[in-house]
């Protein structure tokens, strides 16, 4: 077999971020005329190492070499010189520009005949079979259309190596399609080209190799055609780390949210959440398995109040009551009058749950501010209060009167659970509760939230960590692509059945064995009903 | 009855906003609201005066050519360095434009005032000379206009400074629109964020176009003076320009930030700006109260706010402000 | 290698700006101090230079001074204007916490002003005054209210921008107010004689009088909207909103109607100054009675950094400066108040400048920050130990 030609050599490179090192020696090859697919879960590290290709960061260690000789890639523009193009998730496009003056934006050595541009642009687009009209403004563009502009202004600037960051993310599946057989007539130009995703179906169907990152260290690869969904799913998870984390059985459970059929459209119109029914109990920790952008944010946001939603109902059971609210419609603050004890702790910590710039004991106010009659703040309990968060939560920090932005990430994150679960809550939900936390910090929290858990509180808990949902929960819902995949069991489920499930679509899994979902726990026996399920 | 007068002091007053207007539509444009505009109408005003009173304080014979080039470029002068403080501010102090905007017109409103009635005014022969050059050199038109009825006394009986604004719009329009670096001035306005990425000096682009923009402008306040007035400087100049200053920048919304549609804006704020003057013309047999009059002077506002709703409800984002007008730009660590 | 320095050098650029944390007032205050004396010392020069009458820079800071203090009867305008220009820069500090960027202060000025001369020309003397002292204040208050209120709807609901529009309504306002007093006065010059009748009550005589009623309303606003800023919930709220509306959304604040209702209470106290303006101090009205206070307001609340317990000294140190400028133009023999804006411009712009060092710091690169320590360190090290000696030496 003849020596492939090497496109792109990533050698050693390595990229902190502060304590974190988001990738540790990696080295990488990219072949001439190939299509490579990049995996990896949250958090392994290959938007940073993308990133180092295309000029937005600068790698600490190693180097990148083009064609075999080695480059320095300090910008954006360098990279365009080294003729690599990247497309990533979100599009940098100016809304008010035709496709064609965003395309040639920039573009050094050509006059703006705005003519010319525009028959250059359906060339390219009709040798790779895209569909694009050049005068038609960014605004009025749908999603795919959009980042055909992104693709097209990579290709008209000569790029050789593309690069595209889940490309599929935001495309129906016949735009999926029709990116592809674009993606294939670009390799067939000569071009090489690298995938970031997480759809191993689509992996299969369009690359010719996978490179495998995990947790910022570069696995292996593996040709396409010797592999399959298992095989990848284990390199991209790896094996099951034992955390210790631990876990009491769920007693007297009873039944607090039950969500039915909700459908969940963003305000691009995209669907987010497809059709999605569950409940959570009192005194047990549901889990949402997922990747990112999966629908779990519109989820939460649409339970909390925040997120209008077309179809389906979110019950809240009064546990003393035992009466049914409606929850459809209201915003938190009515969710609160209607005597709802919902807690939420948002991924978007300093944007959403906090205000950065006020200090922790006006934050700890946000929750309770509105307590008595008087017009006037109570700022005395929520001080005490704040005191007793700080020391039971062990933060950090020299003072309950600094702004909260200057708490290092960890201690963020404790004032906001810590306010959170200060409410008393009957229903908590947490997103992302322990992204970028230490390990002690990490603990802290799930403690809490066994101690919630213990108190008959339903805990929801989203997460990345597939080794802690497993530990934590004590059933596991997953989400893919805005589809419940599955409820399981988390005591018995492996970590890579719950992989394969939060990258199939339920149109995998019909296509598949029929596989038995377990939804609703332990009966009031204490009896733990048989779960498990075939694929 | 006799539209005449009306016409023509339409276009007069016509060219003044057009001047101001497409002066900070360039300032717009590169993301700058600059609330100063009245500031810099004043000290173009200004300086114009200078230069030709310097000129004709020289000679009065001086040829009308060589009196116009060294007023406009005292124009210039005046409304660059006015502006240049306005630019140092904002662009690289990232101070509030709102703030910085406001203590410039302050500021210019008195500095115009000081040097027209205090500084050049009391000069000898000031007042003559200037009037003199205002109906002789700045008034003066083709010759045989007045003859050609009324096209050409409408039209064609205009002094220089007003064919020039016609002509600065018209290249304004060109330049935004149809031209690479226009292209690059937009995604400046826009999102300074994806125009650096693509290589486009954002610093750069800001600076140059807030001085063209500030050189424009100034030109109103010379128009004003030395073209609608006849080089006669009343005691509210400085008012009167200021005034200038805030409707063009209301005539910015109402032309949708558009150089070409600012030519048809400017003629319809002209007219209601000379409407009450002429009331008895445009409505015979009326009789006007006197105060009846003063509420004809609403309607440039009342239209501006009107455009200012309708666009934000229609929502379209070709008809709205540049997303990043009022934002100062930071290039984000890397 | 070649690349190596080249890359070093790309990410250690020769000079950069950094953000400060927030510095503090007491400390911000000596920036402008600085500032203003710098400001002070440039105009000084020019007005010495340009000034006919043979004066020197001790005549010119004299001058400054007794602006405000020099006689009685400054010291009172002082107060009541001083009084004035808080009563404006309190109306906007709520508003523009929310960044509800209100720059009508002068149009709602007007409106009141307007509104409460209207009230003293058709009824004064027909009614028991405190009957129509209690109408000018509800009517005049409600009715520039309502020329706040009108642009936070639109914004609220259609994301209109609310700069543009209140600019225009204050054109409006003029326009209206030119409006009134040629309908009253078909056949005069455009300016309208005082009322005789239905004036405000002064806490005193003349000018101090009215000075010192001036200082009771406006304080008693003051306080209350302090009061409501600081320690009630709402006030809370509008803290939540301006900071973070994605927060205040997420617990649940209602972020439209408090938008509203705060712009409602701007525009109410701006209306308050001009019933003050009007009823009390001119007993009368003109398009230019709002002195530009609605802008001199910004600039207060701006300079304050929208920190509330700022706003009355900054206001004082604005209205010193202004008092003083106008006297050295008196002093200096310029004829017309020209010079006022220029000499107050000036300052505005040496003041505007010296806020890029409250807000940044200018960072250079390594090697040249080292060689700056090896100079400014023993300096700093110098005050140090006088500043500790002298504490030492209290202890003692």
């Amino acid at each position: 077999m003849p020596e492939r030609e090497v496109s792109l050599e990533l050698v050693s490179i390595t990229k902190r971020f502060g304590q974190v090192v988001a990738n540790n020696k990696v080295s990488m090859k990219l072949y001439k005329g190939e299509i490579l697919s990049l995996l990896g879960e949250n958090g392994s590290g290959k938007t940073t190492l993308m990133n180092m290709i295309s000029g937005i960061y600068f790698p600490d260690e190693g180097h990148i070499k083009i064609d075999g000789q080695e480059v320095v890639i300090r910008s954006p523009l360098d990279a365009f010189k080294h003729k690599i193009g990247m497309i990533h998730q979100h599009f940098k496009l100016i809304d008010v520009f035709t496709a064609a003056q965003n395309i040639i934006l920039g573009n050094k050595g050509e006059k703006y005949q705005i003519k010319k541009i525009n028959e250059k642009v359906r060339e390219i687009a009709s040798r790779y079979g895209f569909d694009i009209d050049p005068k038609k403004k960014v605004f009025d563009m749908s999603v795919s259309e959009k980042q055909t502009v992104e693709i097209i202004k990579a290709l008209y600037r000569g790029a050789n190596i593309l690069i595209l960051d889940e490309p599929t993310a935001v495309l129906t599946p016949q735009e999926t399609e029709k990116l592809f057989s674009v993606i294939r007539k670009m390799k067939a130009d000569g071009k090489s080209i690298i995938i970031i995703t997480h759809k191993l179906n689509e992996v299969l169907a369009i690359s010719d190799r996978v490179a495998i990152l995990r947790k910022g260290e570069y696995i292996g690869d593996v040709e396409t055609k010797n592999a399959d969904i298992p095989l990848l799913t284990e390199m991209m998870v790896g094996e099951k780390v034992e955390l210790n984390i631990h876990r009491e059985e769920p007693k007297k459970t009873k039944e607090r949210l039950r969500v039915t059929h909700l459908s969940i459209k963003d305000i691009n119109g995209i669907q987010k959440i497809k059709d999605v029914s569950f409940s959570a109990y009192s005194g047990e920790i549901l889990g949402i398995a997922g990747i990112a952008g999966a629908g779990q944010k519109e989820l939460l946001e649409a339970i909390a109040g925040l997120q209008h939603y077309e179809k389906g109902s979110v019950i809240y059971i009064d546990p003393k009551t035992e009466k049914e609210e409606n929850l459809k419609e209201k915003n938190p603050r009515q969710i609160r009058e209607m005597g709802v004890r919902l807690s939420f702790v948002p991924e978007d910590r300093l944007g959403m749950g906090l205000v950065g710039n006020m200090n922790l004991v006006d934050n700890v106010l946000l929750r309770s501010y509105e307590k008595g009659r008087s017009p006037f703040l109570d700022k005395h309990n929520p001080k005490e209060l704040t005191n007793k968060i700080v020391e039971e939560l062990q933060i950090a920090t020299e003072s309950v009167n600094v702004p909260v932005r200057t708490l290092s990430g960890g201690n963020v994150q404790k004032v906001l659970v810590g306010r959170e679960i200060a409410a008393s809550p009957k229903l908590l939900m947490t997103a992302y509760p322990v992204r970028g936390l230490d390990i002690n910090s990490s603990y802290l929290i799930y403690d809490l939230l066994n101690k919630q858990k213990e108190k008959g509180t339903a805990v929801i808990f989203v997460g990345e960590d597939l080794d802690v949902l497993i530990a934590l929960c004590d059933r596991i819902m997953v989400l893919s692509s805005g589809e419940c995949t599955g409820i399981v069991d988390a005591r018995s489920i492996k970590k890579e059945e719950l992989g394969m499930l939060m990258v199939k679509s339920n149109d995998d899994l019909k296509n598949t064995a029929p596989h038995v979902l377990v939804d609703g726990l332990l009966n009031q026996n204490n009896e733990e009903t048989e779960a498990g399920y075939e694929y | 009855m006799d539209y005449i007068p009306l016409l023509f002091g339409t276009i007069e007053v016509a060219v003044i906003f057009l001047f101001g207007c497409v002066g900070e539509i360039f300032y717009e444009k590169s993301g700058h609201l600059n609330l100063g505009i009245p500031g810099i109408v004043c000290v173009g005003g200004a300086g114009g005066v200078f230069g030709t009173f310097l000129m004709m304080n020289l000679n009065p014979d001086m040829p009308g050519f060589v009196v116009l080039l060294v007023a406009m470029l005292m124009s210039v002068v005046f409304s660059c360095a006015l502006g240049g403080i306005y630019s140092f501010l904002t662009i690289t102090f990232r101070c509030n434009q709102n703030v910085t905007g406001l203590a410039l017109s302050i500021f210019g409103n008195g500095f115009t005032s000081f040097v027209l009635n205090q500084f050049i005014l009391p000069r000898e022969n000031a007042s003559t000379l200037l009037s003199i050059a205002g109906q002789k050199i700045f008034c003066a038109s083709l010759p045989f206009a007045k003859d050609l009825g009324f096209f050409g006394q409408v039209f064609l009986n205009h002094g220089f400074l007003v064919y020039f604004g016609l002509v600065v719009a018209i290249l304004s329009s060109i330049l935004l629109f149809r031209t690479k670096i226009g292209l690059n001035l937009r995604a400046v306005g826009e999102d300074p964020a994806t125009a650096d990425a693509v290589g486009i000096p954002v610093i750069k682009y800001k600076y140059i176009f807030n001085f063209l923009g500030a050189a424009i402008a100034g030109f109103a306040g010379t128009a004003y003076i030395m073209n609608y007035m006849n080089g006669i400087i009343g005691a509210s100049v400085s008012a009167d320009l200021e005034a200038f200053g805030w409707l063009s920048v209301a005539l910015v919304i109402f032309t949708l930030w558009r150089p070409h549609l600012s030519i048809l804006g400017s003629l319809i704020f002209g007219f209601l700006y000379i409407a009450p003057s002429y009331a008895s013309v445009l409505f015979p047999g009326v009789t006007f109260t006197f105060y009846g009059k003063e509420l004809l002077n609403l309607i440039p506002y009342v239209v501006t706010i009107v455009v200012l709703i309708i666009t934000s409800i229609v929502g379209k984002k070709n008809v709205q402000a540049p997303a990043a007008l009022g934002k100062p730009y930071f290039r984000e660590d890397r | 290698m070649n690349t190596k320095t080249e890359t070093k050098k790309a990410h250690n650029p020769f000079v950069r700006i950094v953000k400060r944390e927030r510095l503090p007032f007491r400390v911000r205050i000596w920036f402008y101090v600085i500032a203003i004396f710098f400001g002070l010392l440039v105009t000084s020069t020019l007005v010495i230079l340009s000034s006919s009458k043979d004066k020197n820079y001790m005549d010119f800071f004299a001058a400054m001074f007794s602006g405000a203090f020099g006689s009685e009867r400054r010291f009172w305008i002082f107060v009541q204007d001083f009084s004035l220009l808080l009563g404006v820069s309190i109306a906007l500090l709520p508003v523009f916490k929310m960044r509800f960027w209100n720059l009508g202060g002068n149009g709602q000025i007007l409106i009141g002003a307007m509104v409460a001369t209207i009230v003293m020309f058709y009824w004064g003397g027909k009614m028991p005054d405190p009957v129509l002292w209690i109408l000018m204040f509800i009517l005049a208050s409600n009715a520039a209210a309502v020329w706040a209120v009108i642009p936070a709807i639109f914004r609220v609901f259609f994301k209109t921008n609310e700069s543009l529009f209140t600019l225009m309504l204050n054109y409006i306002a003029m326009v209206l107010v030119k409006f009134l007093i040629s309908f009253w006065y078909p056949t005069g010059s455009g300016a309208m004689k005082t009322i005789e009748v239905g004036g405000l009550p002064s806490l005193g005589e003349g000018k101090m009088g009215i000075a010192l009623m001036c200082f009771t309303v406006v304080t008693i606003i003051t306080v209350a909207v302090i009061i409501h800023l600081v320690y009630s919930k709402r006030g809370y709220e509008i803290a939540v909103i301006g900071e973070s509306e994605k927060t205040a959304k997420y617990i649940g604040i209602n972020v439209k109607w408090r938008t509203i209702l705060t712009a409602f209470m701007s525009g109410a106290i701006c209306g308050v100054v001009g019933v003050l303006l009007s009823g009390l101090i001119n007993h009368t009205v003109s398009t230019t009675m709002d002195a530009n206070m609605g802008f001199t307001g910004i600039m207060v609340d701006w300079l304050s950094r929208f920190d509330p317990s700022a706003i009355a000294p900054v206001a004082f140190l604005i209205t010193l400066l202004n008092k003083g400028i106008g006297q050295v133009n008196t002093e200096f023999g310029f004829a017309s108040q020209a010079t006022n804006s220029v000499i107050t411009g000036l300052i505005y712009f040496f003041v505007i400048s010296v806020t890029f060092y409250t807000r940044y710091k200018v960072r250079f690169r390594s090697d040249i920050e080292e060689k700056m320590k090896k100079v400014t360190t023993p300096i700093t090290n110098f005050f140090k130990r006088i500043f500790s000696r002298k504490k030492k030496e209290e202890v003692k």
